[in-house]
């Protein structure tokens, strides 16, 4: 019995060394990037593509960090990240004119529609402006779902209705999830609400949404993506080496081309448009 | 309904032509909890064999402590883990957050309470004057503490299981400090919640059935040890 017991003391201290050193490898540090980045660039299946890509041409090993936009900036801000990959325009402005961020790219652009219950409550299909949309949504009082977490749909999303002229939070029809797009989409499908998503991650899920493409085409819902390098004059820490080579990656022309032909033969239609060396003024004419 | 017999389906398909990614994902799974349960054993039993077998000031406050650890939340723990590991925090020099060893410091920390609570309570009813047994037997502290832990075998495992449980099924601080990083730092739980998001719910299910199918393996083998060494 003595012998028995002693058996399993000694391998399980044999387990736990063999597992810790196993599993922490000695890893080269300059080595790893990390890539703080959007739920719908991860959601949408962009960067299963396009990091493997990478990693194979370059030898570095990425760690996508898939939040929202907000939180991916906030990590940049605090150092935690290489490089960001985010769709939050006047958010990264700021962040580049605090000095966190530098050498801000443009890499692609997709746009937001919004969707809603095919009952169309509000009555909005056909309606080619998106604040006149959000007004008839307020005005009759239907439901809808907000991400309310920061990140660059939900800071699209009020700035819609900020140019409605319109408070949402508070109100009864106004609900925030919390969660990410493709949660936020299923939430409003089951709720029949109406909600602000970018195209990419709704074409990934139509297939078992309840929801339809309603008002869509307006300019202010251009939903535009850069790569932001984090400045490593503010955290020395930072692998401003690899996070400059992930950057180049994405607006370098072969990127470019694997980004244009993206979805098409899943969703009969490209998920994100190249736009690397464009303006943003240029955009969506 | 449709979605559960298809996720089954799935689970089913991916478990018979051996998946490299999801095998690769499910090993990660077991790996990490696994060693953390391990860890979490070495120290819930020890301190917790000390903190029942001893009487100091503030033993109470301990035990309370103790046992309030027991239902630690994953994501406080995640926060927390996080904080104290980014690359610009006090312990950024160790450089380990986004890894695996990250995972496995998180998950040994919300399992090490709950070994601790249940060794605490499997010792104190024990027999009081089996201590005075053993000592009068002429055993040292060391060998009397061995017995103890031998006699609390079956609680023990219970606290094994529980342990092993409470980290395999956890996602938020696995997602927090291990990132959910593709064939690196993704686990069952958090591919899952992943997949989800992602609307492919068949995977997400299936997912989910091997987690249940692997923690069901996992106990059947410590119940059958804690089964067939019970005293008869």
């Amino acid at each position: 019995m003595k012998r028995v017991s002693s058996v399993w003391i000694v391998s399980l201290i044999a387990a736990v060394l063999f597992g810790v050193l196993t599993v922490s490898p000695a890893s080269a540090q300059q080595k790893n990037i990390i890539l703080a980045t959007t739920t719908s660039t991860q959601d949408s299946g962009l960067l299963d593509v396009l990091i493997p890509m990478f990693e194979k041409k370059t030898g570095y090993f990425v760690k996508t960090i898939a939040v929202g936009s907000g939180q991916a900036m906030a990590m940049g801000q605090k150092g935690e990240a290489d490089v960001l990959l985010v769709h939050s325009p006047a958010a990264e402005k700021k962040f580049v004119d605090e000095g966190y961020g530098i050498n801000r790219r443009l890499v692609m652009h997709n746009d937001f529609v919004i969707v809603g219950p095919p009952s169309d409550p509000a009555k909005i299909k056909g309606i080619k402006s998106a604040v006149e949309a959000f007004k008839r949504i307020a005005s009759t009082g239907s439901l809808f779902m907000s991400r309310g977490d920061n990140s660059g749909t939900h800071a699209q999303e009020k700035a819609v209705w900020k140019a409605a002229n319109i408070n949402p939070e508070g109100q009864k029809w106004y609900q925030q999830t919390g969660l990410g797009m493709g949660q936020t989409l299923n939430v409003a499908s089951e709720k029949r609400a109406y909600t602000l998503t970018d195209r990419g991650t709704y074409l990934a899920l139509k297939k078992q949404l309840g929801l339809d493409i309603l008002a869509e085409g307006d300019a202010i819902l251009l939903n535009i993506y850069h790569v932001i390098e984090v400045n490593p004059a503010k955290w020395p820490k930072v692998n401003s080496v690899g996070g400059r080579a992930f950057a180049d990656f994405m607006v370098a022309q072969e990127t470019q081309g694997v980004i244009k032909t993206f979805g098409v033969d899943k969703f009969g239609s490209p998920l994100f448009f190249p736009d690397a060396g464009k303006k943003d003024e240029d955009l969506g004419k | 309904m449709d979605l559960i017999l298809d996720g089954i389906k799935k689970a089913f398909w991916l478990l018979v032509t051996l998946d490299p990614e999801v095998m690769g994902i499910t090993w990660l799974s077991l790996k990490v909890s696994g060693i953390a349960t391990l860890v979490s054993l070495l120290l819930g039993i020890s301190i917790g064999s000390v903190i029942a077998l001893t009487r100091f000031p503030g033993r109470r406050v301990a035990v309370s402590l103790v046992n309030t650890g027991m239902g630690l939340p994953p994501v406080v723990v995640g926060l927390f883990v996080s904080i104290m590991l980014w690359r610009n925090g006090p312990l950024g020099f160790l450089e380990i957050l986004y890894t695996p060893t990250a995972m496995i410091v998180a998950q040994a920390i919300i399992a090490t309470p709950i070994v601790m609570g249940i060794t605490l309570a499997a010792m104190q009813q024990l027999p009081k004057k089996l201590r005075l047994q053993i000592f009068a037997l002429g055993a040292t502290r060391l060998q009397m503490v061995w017995i103890l832990i031998k006699e609390a075998k079956l609680p023990l495992l219970a606290a094994v299981m529980a342990g092993f449980g409470g980290v395999i099924s956890e996602v938020g601080a696995s997602i927090m400090v291990g990132g959910n990083i593709r064939g690196y730092s993704r686990v069952l739980t958090t591919a899952t919640v992943m997949e989800t998001s992602r609307g492919n719910f068949d995977v997400a299910i299936a997912l989910g059935i091997i987690l249940l199918l692997l923690a069901y393996v996992i106990n059947a083998i410590l119940t059958h040890i804690q089964q067939h060494e019970r005293p008869r």
